[in-house]
């Protein structure tokens, strides 16, 4: 909402400077975005008389003038406009002004004639025909071809700005939705009276009437759709003659952001800028039988509204029509069949009440979105519309642009009922926690309009978005000051705040991941059905059943992911794309399965993924075997998974902690990573945040510091190649006989040298008891049957 | 024999003082001291010796061992000395040379921010409260007083998963207020944050997919005093003591007084510049006293008890702290981008 404060004066007068016009309006709950002072552009551009003008000698279309500036000496200005004439009063750019877009005008030689300057057009100066309708479109801005001008007899060496008028400052309001009221000028002059303890001067519209004729007779208004239309109110004015309107009301438009048209259009946008009730005026001779029908639109109706276009229309669209056809499209634009041309004689003003939410379902459907309709989605005051079509008639009369007829057709469908609340002040001092006083707070209600008789508080028709005590509160507290509000520390009952185990383990798992060095990413939980055919999951998978949004921003964040594989593999090959020499990524993010009740199971996965020289399958599984370490899972396993078709067969692992599975992890399959163009390895791992918090082992118990010294035995055994270290280990655990304390693994070797299809693995044993000194005999004892099982069970043979 | 002894102590005591390596002193030792050594060799003539004379040649003889043994000691440990020296010298290392640092990850800069935000309220006695993001509009919107036509309930604005706009992807933190005033018992301090969903195109200040936060504190007594003094404690902790504040009157279906709240703009004082557009002042958040109807919905009397609310966007608080310029940054996860946090 952009707001004259020349306009705004004349409701009440606020001498503020601009700052602090926008902070007191702000604070008080009229947010400003922003002050444009016109002309700010503009500057050492002054009115100038043409004293003498030549013919350059040098050029077959340029002009040499002098011009009087208003100086003791006249200034030579080269110009080469062809409607100048000797004794013209023209805007002159001197040396060093500054003209709209950064322009920047100093002295110079044409064609070896000094100019000290320049003569200017209006379009120089920022301006349009629509603002200077009587002068010429182009060349030279000859002021005293405008009435207006010449009656202000400007003088050389007037600033322009100030000649022109073009000096309002417009400040540009940010409205809240509940708030339509302040889309007006008497709106905002209401809040900035109250603002300011000054009084607000309303004017009552007189319209004298008597035009030829009679409403009655000319005119009928039937509204079949009265649950859409609260209230329509229309007037009509005969004989009209148009014409530019004048050029207060241009300025005022402008000022405005709202383009001058012609006298009669220029009345409707003055009154929908004053009063916020979006007007519309028909020709009447367009208007078939007489009869305005405000009806629903037929299903595929047509209609071509003022901008040029056909709009097509469902039942759901309220139009105005007349027996024939629809004229406009209610509340949100005007029909072309019967816009205000130049020999338009008879017009109709229409000042209506439309159902907010169909006119904003209406413009949304078209995608054409007015300054009307967006007045009326959000509800405007039935009371309005009366005045306001009155103020449109009273306007015609004053500039003599046509005869009001007496009378008004209002059909009120909806007769509305004035809201009254209880004024409780306690009440409200206690939820400000303030100590406003009674009178206090019946003075703010008073001044915003509102009917106060003893606590019995009458909420004006303009706002109905005040319902409850709350709602006067924040009338109170605006105008008593936000920050005029005391500050307090939190009272009452202690609560124990703080973190669920959940989210502590959360906590703990990132601060794993990243001293293990991989950074946290975030992205996005939706994603492209495609992306599961980039992991190569199988048509039949289940994991290809998404939510899938109905109005996704596009296809490639449509459905919600069941697997955050697609996210990390995007980011690594993003990273790998920058020419990122490594990765080491994690995220603990959401998946998303539907539920029956069409709402969703949101379990948290946490994901690892890197890419880098050197790195391998361990790299990741070292990571994951600290992260369990780090939460004292047990019975940790790892087991050979060769069938997720994400992942290369041979290099990748469901993990285990007792029993129960955590995830996978292992190298993307090379198709896979093919489909995202990377022909590097990548890595990644997909572990379940719910297992994970169930896998979390219990608080360390402390165990006594062995008093005895521990034997060490390497071995190595010669097995066939398919058998797993991790079968060894197992076999080696379970055939102790409770001495044996650790196993590793040392050394795997696939020389030439061996049998074929045979490897050797070799193992480091540490053997103790607790209540003495193992002799060499023990741990020998020890050793020969963990190889006579290895033996039985493997044919392992000892190297 | 007094010469004798006179000519092995000078003899050995000029050895001694060449000797280069402690085995020498060994030697030396073994040849002037040891049980064949040549002072052993003239003690065993002692016999030959006049009662007289043997006490002042033994006096004589042991001060020319004791005195050799010592310059024995002093000279190892000068030896010693000296090849600890030549050891230490020669083990020197290049300090300029990069040690051997172990990476460490870094943690996404929205994170950071929200983590210090949780620290705070948890050390004010709330509760971090998780939920779900795919959401009913009824608690989305019809339990926070945002009725059926509001504008931010339209396919232009939200996602939905059904074409009777039942369930969505929330819009906003707030119907978790709702969820809490349903699960927990009053007095109710909670902090909820966590990924919302609204129909923006990606550009440098939009993306279909944030976070917010949202806290709520349902008691009896509560004031819009109390709103303001708490968030006034917030912003000190995280922007710094005596960081100054101004709330300004807004409008949120669900709140009602409401406000947002700025701080003053820390780049220029207040006085405008292109940081805060010229207003000297920094939106950070949006907060209100929880609307009556919103309380009685959820079955909380509003005539008892009274509660505020707030909701702030994480990612423009983690781009004013860390002054990232595009919010595409935050989504795109350069690790070059990472590793600078």
């Amino acid at each position: 909402m952009l707001l004259s404060r020349r306009w705004l004066n004349e409701f009440v007068p606020v001498d503020a400077g601009d700052h602090d016009f926008a902070e007191d309006m702000t604070l008080s709950g009229s947010k400003v975005e922003v002050t444009e002072v016109e002309g700010e552009e503009i500057s050492n551009v002054v009115v100038g008389r043409v004293t003498e003008i030549k013919r350059h000698e040098n050029s077959d279309h340029m002009w040499i003038c002098q011009v009087d500036v208003g100086k003791e000496e006249q200034v030579q200005i080269v110009t080469g406009a062809q409607n100048v004439s000797q004794g013209d009063l023209v805007p002159v750019a001197l040396h060093n002004s500054t003209l709209p877009g950064g322009i920047h005008i100093k002295k110079g030689k044409l064609r070896g004639e000094v100019s000290n300057g320049m003569l200017c057009s209006y379009k120089e100066l920022g301006m349009t025909d629509n603002d200077w309708p009587h002068s010429i479109v182009d060349g030279i801005f000859l002021l005293e071809s405008d009435p207006d001008l010449k009656a202000k007899n400007l003088k050389p060496g007037d600033d322009i700005r100030e000649a022109l008028d073009l000096n309002d400052h417009v400040v540009e309001f940010e409205i809240t939705p509940n708030r339509p009221d302040c889309l007006s000028v008497i709106g905002l002059a209401r809040e900035a009276a109250v603002t300011y303890g000054k009084p607000l001067t309303l004017h009552e519209p007189v319209v004298k009437g008597g035009g030829p004729g009679n409403l009655a007779d000319l005119l009928d208004v039937e509204t079949p759709a009265q649950d859409l239309c609260p209230r329509y109110t229309a007037r009509m004015v005969r004989n009209v003659k148009i014409g530019p309107s004048p050029k207060w009301m241009r300025e005022r438009l402008r000022a405005s952001g709202v383009r001058p048209i012609n006298n009669i259009v220029d009345i409707t946008n003055y009154v929908m800028l004053e009063y916020g009730q979006p007007m519309h005026a028909f020709d009447y001779r367009y208007v078939k039988g007489g009869k305005i029908i405000v009806r629903r639109a037929e299903e595929g109706e047509e209609l071509t509204t003022l901008d040029g276009n056909v709009r097509k229309l469902t039942h759901d669209h309220l139009v105005i029509a007349d027996e024939t056809r629809a004229v406009g499209l209610a509340g949100i634009m005007g029909g072309e069949n019967s816009e205000i041309v130049d020999d338009t004689v008879d017009v109709v003003f229409e000042s209506a009440n439309f159902n907010g939410t169909c006119i904003r379902k209406g413009a949304l459907a078209l995608g054409m979105r007015t300054e009307a309709s967006a007045k009326f989605e959000k509800g405007l005051d039935i009371l309005n519309t009366l005045p306001a079509v009155n103020r449109a008639c009273e306007l015609v009369e004053m500039l003599g642009a046509g005869e009001v007829l007496d009378g008004v057709i209002d059909i009120l469908n909806f007769v509305p009922q004035p809201k009254t609340l209880k004024l409780r002040p306690e009440k409200i001092n206690a939820l400000l926690g303030t100590d406003i006083d009674a009178p206090e707070m019946c003075r703010i209600l008073t001044d915003l309009g509102f009917g106060v008789d003893g606590d019995d508080i009458t909420v004006p028709s303009w706002r109905g978005d005040v319902e409850h005590y709350s709602d006067l509160a924040e009338e109170v507290a605006r105008f008593f000051g936000y920050n005029q509000i005391p500050t307090t520390a939190m009272r009452g009952v202690t609560t124990q705040g703080g973190y669920s185990r959940e989210q502590v383990l959360e906590r703990d798992l990132g601060a794993i991941c990243r001293s293990l060095g991989y950074d946290e990413i975030i992205t996005y939980s939706f994603i492209s059905p495609t992306y599961y055919d980039k992991i190569r999951l199988p048509e039949d998978s289940p994991l290809r059943k998404s939510l899938r949004i109905c109005n996704p921003l596009g296809e490639d964040t449509s459905i919600m992911r069941t697997t955050v594989l697609p996210s990390m593999l995007e980011i690594l090959t993003r990273n790998y794309n920058f020419r990122n020499k490594s990765a080491y990524l994690y995220e603990l993010g959401r998946t998303y399965f539907e539920k029956e009740d069409g709402m969703a199971d949101e379990p948290k996965i946490l994901s690892l993924g890197l890419y880098g020289p050197d790195e391998s399958f361990f790299t990741l599984k070292g990571a994951v075997e600290t992260i369990l370490d780090s939460i004292r899972a047990e019975n940790v396993t790892f087991q050979a998974e060769n069938e997720n078709p994400s992942y290369h067969p041979g290099r990748c692992a469901r993990v285990y902690a007792n029993g129960q599975e955590l995830g996978v992890l292992g190298q993307i399959h090379p198709l896979v990573a093919a489909n995202y163009g990377v022909d590097t390895e990548l890595f990644c791992a997909e572990l379940r945040f719910d297992v994970l918090f169930a896998a979390r082992g219990a608080d360390p118990e402390y165990v006594p510091l062995p008093k005895f010294p521990a034997v060490t035995r390497d071995i190595a055994v010669l097995v066939d190649t398919a058998i797993t270290v991790g079968q060894l280990e197992a076999c080696i655990q379970s055939a102790a006989k409770g001495l044996l304390r650790d196993v590793t693994l040392f050394d795997i070797y696939n020389g030439a040298n061996l049998p074929a299809g045979k490897k050797s693995v070799a193992f480091n044993l540490v053997l103790r008891a607790d209540d003495r000194s193992l002799t060499a005999q023990e741990a020998d004892d020890e050793v020969k049957l963990i190889l006579a099982a290895l033996e039985k069970d493997f044919g392992a043979v000892l190297r | 024999m007094k010469e004798q002894l006179e000519k092995i102590k000078q003899e050995a005591l000029a050895a001694l003082a060449a000797a280069k390596e402690s085995s020498d002193l060994e030697t030396l030792r073994v040849k002037y001291l040891g049980k064949k050594g040549e002072l052993t060799a003239v003690l065993k003539q002692m016999g030959k010796l006049s009662a007289e004379e043997r006490p002042v040649i033994g006096q004589l003889a042991n001060d020319v061992r004791e005195r050799l043994t010592a310059e024995i000691e002093a000279q190892k440990a000068k030896l010693e000395q000296v090849k600890l020296e030549a050891r230490l010298k020669a083990e020197a290392v290049d300090v300029t040379i990069p040690g051997r640092e172990k990476k460490l990850g870094h943690r996404h800069p929205m994170y950071i921010a929200l983590e210090e935000i949780k620290d705070i309220f948890v050390g004010m006695g709330f509760t971090i409260l998780d939920g779900p993001e795919v959401e009913l509009a009824y608690y989305n919107f019809d339990r926070l007083n945002a009725e059926e036509g509001h504008p931010s309930r339209d396919w232009s604005d939200t996602f939905y998963f059904d074409q009777d706009s039942r369930v969505m992807l929330r819009s906003q933190t707030s119907p978790m207020q709702v969820h809490a005033m349903e699960t927990k018992p009053l007095p109710i301090r909670i902090l909820a944050p966590g990924r919302v969903y609204r129909k923006d195109e990606v550009d440098a200040t939009h993306s279909p997919m944030f976070h917010q936060v949202e806290g709520m504190v349902i008691d009896k007594n509560v004031t819009m005093a109390d709103l303001k003094g708490t968030l006034n404690a917030v912003m000190e902790q995280l922007y710094g003591e005596g960081t100054k504040t101004r709330f300004r009157p807004h409008h949120f279906p669900f709140t009602e007084p409401s406000c947002e709240m700025d701080v003053q703009c820390h780049k220029c004082g207040g006085v405008g510049c292109p940081t805060c557009k010229g207003e000297g002042w920094i939106e950070v958040l949006g907060a209100g006293m929880i609307h009556p109807k919103v309380l009685e919905m959820s079955g909380i009397d509003p005539e008892e008890y009274s509660g505020w609310a707030f909701g702030m966007g994480l990612e423009r608080m983690a781009m004013r702290r860390f002054k990232i310029s595009d919010l595409r940054l935050i989504f795109e996860n350069d690790v070059r981008f990472l590793e600078q946090f």
